[in-house]
């Protein structure tokens, strides 16, 4: 065959080698030129550092950590944690709050539809970092805790955070919570019976007792049976702060309420024009056969609006989770906060990156995973 | 229920939209298995008409009695007319992420509360009659507009309906498609339903109707046998309609 330049398949191939060889050199180039800059100025690279104490203050922690006795490793799986459970509420909440906010835009009620609006539009707009200062702000105006809130027995409110009371930790809590998860499988178990014998003699049999009685009656007999065991810890002023019960810190409340309230204006939005792109002609045909509204929303509607949500689901799921990175602004400790830290007291920069992009990577690529599994799943059958 | 009351019985509807005047006094009855063609031009109102029947559209002024029930603001009276009355859409409307089957049967099992087996069994006898069982399991997208439309009629007669209603059900076909959808209408106004029917298809409504009515401009201005309305028109807004739709065959 002879080579031609109006060959596709020739050009083609020149093109990608071209490419290939620009991002080799590329690569080669940049590798070279941190590896001699790292020589010049005598820092030893690797992860060794992880093993090393850290003595970095760290305010709030899912697990035990001592200053300078603790390893940087675990002041960073301590920041990958602290991330991870504002990113799972944030998601969570976000959605839920956005879902509510975008169907009640969708209501005949205009007030609820006009207050919808106005927080959408509004909230959206201003910037998320100046968010986060203006609820961390907000927290911070709340009085000392000598003179906190004070609003329920055991909840105060103060510029510490919240403080919510707790139960003591006992065996026969873990039993009742495993005889919650075994109502868990029983209201499924339940939901199948009532589908087979709707199948069989097309009356739907009330499920909402046994699915009651399996959800609460369960664990609490189980608690009942095993000497209902009961204390609550409830925090009290000791000093110049409270003692016992769970807190809350205002960072974290911050954070969560500012990620949470400026990402469901966008799904509110989302989920808004996903009802809406639901043909009309969809209402009607179920409506003229007689099907209740609910039943419309939740078999018809539902999940063809699904499928125009799920997409620019995923996006603000990724972005909330990578906005939390702004935590640092207001000092909760995050993932970016402590590799922060770490690599300026280690000077290992590199590799701190290198952690921060890893751990941001595993998340996004972890919910883009699920979600397009999810849109695949839903997605609609034609020709 | 007696035979001598009227389906379907419109006393002075009258319905706006806004500042425009969309139904004038719209007085109509059908009887127990009559057959009815409504015609019009565009904008004349024939759609929000059938549309009120099973209030799809409200009305303003005036009674609509279906069945022996009034259409009112009252939930259940509505729930027992939509359950009587079936509807075929020009836009077919079916749910396209259900296969035809579970198209068919969804109603029958949430509303009448049939046993699925039943429901099913019933499905495939109306899209046997529709002349498309073999599609029971595919879904909406993989079929024609003509077999869509079809499994749509299928759908609504799934309810066991005392009346049918169609709102220009060939108007989004295609030509070839047309005759398989009027073969299958003309096949159920042979077993005695009572039928309305929005169309401009003129040989549909010469061999099946028993009335042609003629709207216009809101208002019903003219009604009788299709023999008598085609031949000898009375009005000059029947003879002008007529006239445009005659060019355009």
């Amino acid at each position: 065959m002879r080579l031609s330049w109006s060959d596709p398949r020739l050009r083609n191939l020149v093109w990608q080698i071209l490419i290939i060889g620009a991002v080799v050199l590329a690569g080669w180039y940049l590798a070279h030129n941190t590896n001699r800059n790292l020589e010049q100025r005598h820092i030893a690279t690797g992860f060794g550092f992880l093993g090393q104490a850290a003595s970095i203050p760290i305010g709030e922690s899912l697990l035990s950590y001592t200053p300078s006795v603790s390893t940087y490793g675990r002041a960073l799986l301590i920041g990958v944690l602290n991330t991870l459970k504002v990113a799972v509420a944030g998601v969570v909440l976000a959605t839920v709050l956005g879902t509510l906010v975008g169907i009640a835009r969708l209501s005949p009620n205009w007030l609820l539809s006009r207050i919808a609006a106005i927080y959408v539009e509004t909230v959206r707009d201003i910037p998320v970092l100046l968010q986060l200062f203006f609820w961390y702000g907000l927290l911070q105006t709340l009085p000392p805790p000598r003179a906190a809130f004070h609003p329920l027995p055991g909840v105060f409110l103060s510029n510490r955070g919240v403080k919510l009371p707790t139960i003591a930790w006992h065996a026969a809590h873990f039993w009742a919570l495993v005889a919650f998860l075994a109502g868990c499988v029983l209201v499924w178990l339940i939901g199948r019976a009532a589908d087979r014998r709707q199948a069989a003699t097309g009356r739907r049999p009330r499920t909402w007792p046994t699915t009651l009685a399996a959800l609460l009656g369960l664990p609490i007999l189980v608690w009942l049976g095993l000497g209902a065991p009961l204390h609550v810890d409830m925090p009290a002023l000791h000093g110049f702060n409270f003692q016992g019960g769970i807190s809350i810190t205002p960072e974290y409340a911050a954070l969560l309420t500012g990620l949470v309230v400026y990402t469901a204006t966008y799904i509110a939005e989302i989920v808004r024009s996903g009802i809406q792109a639901v043909a009309a002609g969809q209402w009607e045909a179920a409506g003229a056969l007689g099907l209740p509204r609910g039943l419309v929303l939740r078999r018809i509607v539902l999940p063809q609006a699904l499928r125009v949500i799920v997409p620019p689901m995923t996006s603000q799921y990724l972005n909330l989770v990578k906005n939390s990175s702004l935590a640092i602004a207001i000092g909760y400790q995050d993932i970016v906060s402590i590799a922060d830290t770490t690599l300026n007291q280690t000077g290992q920069s590199i590799e701190g990156i290198a952690i921060i992009m890893a751990v941001y990577l595993t998340f996004s690529l972890s919910i883009s995973l699920f979600m397009n599994w999810y849109n695949a799943h839903i997605a609609l059958v034609e020709r | 229920m007696s035979d001598t009351q009227p389906a379907i019985l419109l006393d002075k509807v009258n319905k706006w939209y806004g500042a425009m005047h969309v139904l004038r006094d719209v007085s109509l009855s059908v009887g127990q298995k009559e057959r009815v063609v409504v015609c019009g031009p565009s904008g004349s109102g024939k759609s929000t008409m059938i549309r009120c029947i099973n209030r799809l559209e409200v009305h303003q002024e005036g009674r609509i009695v279906v069945d022996g029930t009034e259409l009112t603001d009252d939930l259940r009276a509505l729930d027992t007319i939509r359950r009587e009355v079936g509807m075929v859409f020009q836009s077919f409307n079916l749910f396209p992420h259900l296969t035809i089957l579970e198209n068919c049967t969804l109603a029958p099992i949430w509303v009448r509360k049939m046993p699925k087996a039943e429901a099913e069994a019933l499905a495939m006898e109306y899209l046997a009659r529709v002349k498309i069982p073999e599609q029971a399991k595919k879904y909406p997208g993989q079929l024609s507009g003509g077999q869509q439309q079809r499994v749509a009629i299928a759908r609504a007669l799934c309810m066991k309906p005392k009346i049918m209603l169609f709102d220009e059900p060939t108007s989004a076909l295609d030509p070839e498609m047309i005759k398989e959808v009027l073969d299958t209408m003309i096949g159920l106004a042979e077993t005695g339903m009572t039928m309305v029917c929005v169309t401009h298809e003129m040989g549909f409504a010469r061999q099946v109707a028993d009335r042609v009515i003629f709207m216009d401009r809101g208002e019903v201005v003219e009604q009788g046998p299709p023999t008598q309305m085609f031949e000898s028109p009375q009005t000059d807004r029947l003879k002008l309609f007529l006239g445009q739709i005659l060019r355009g065959h």
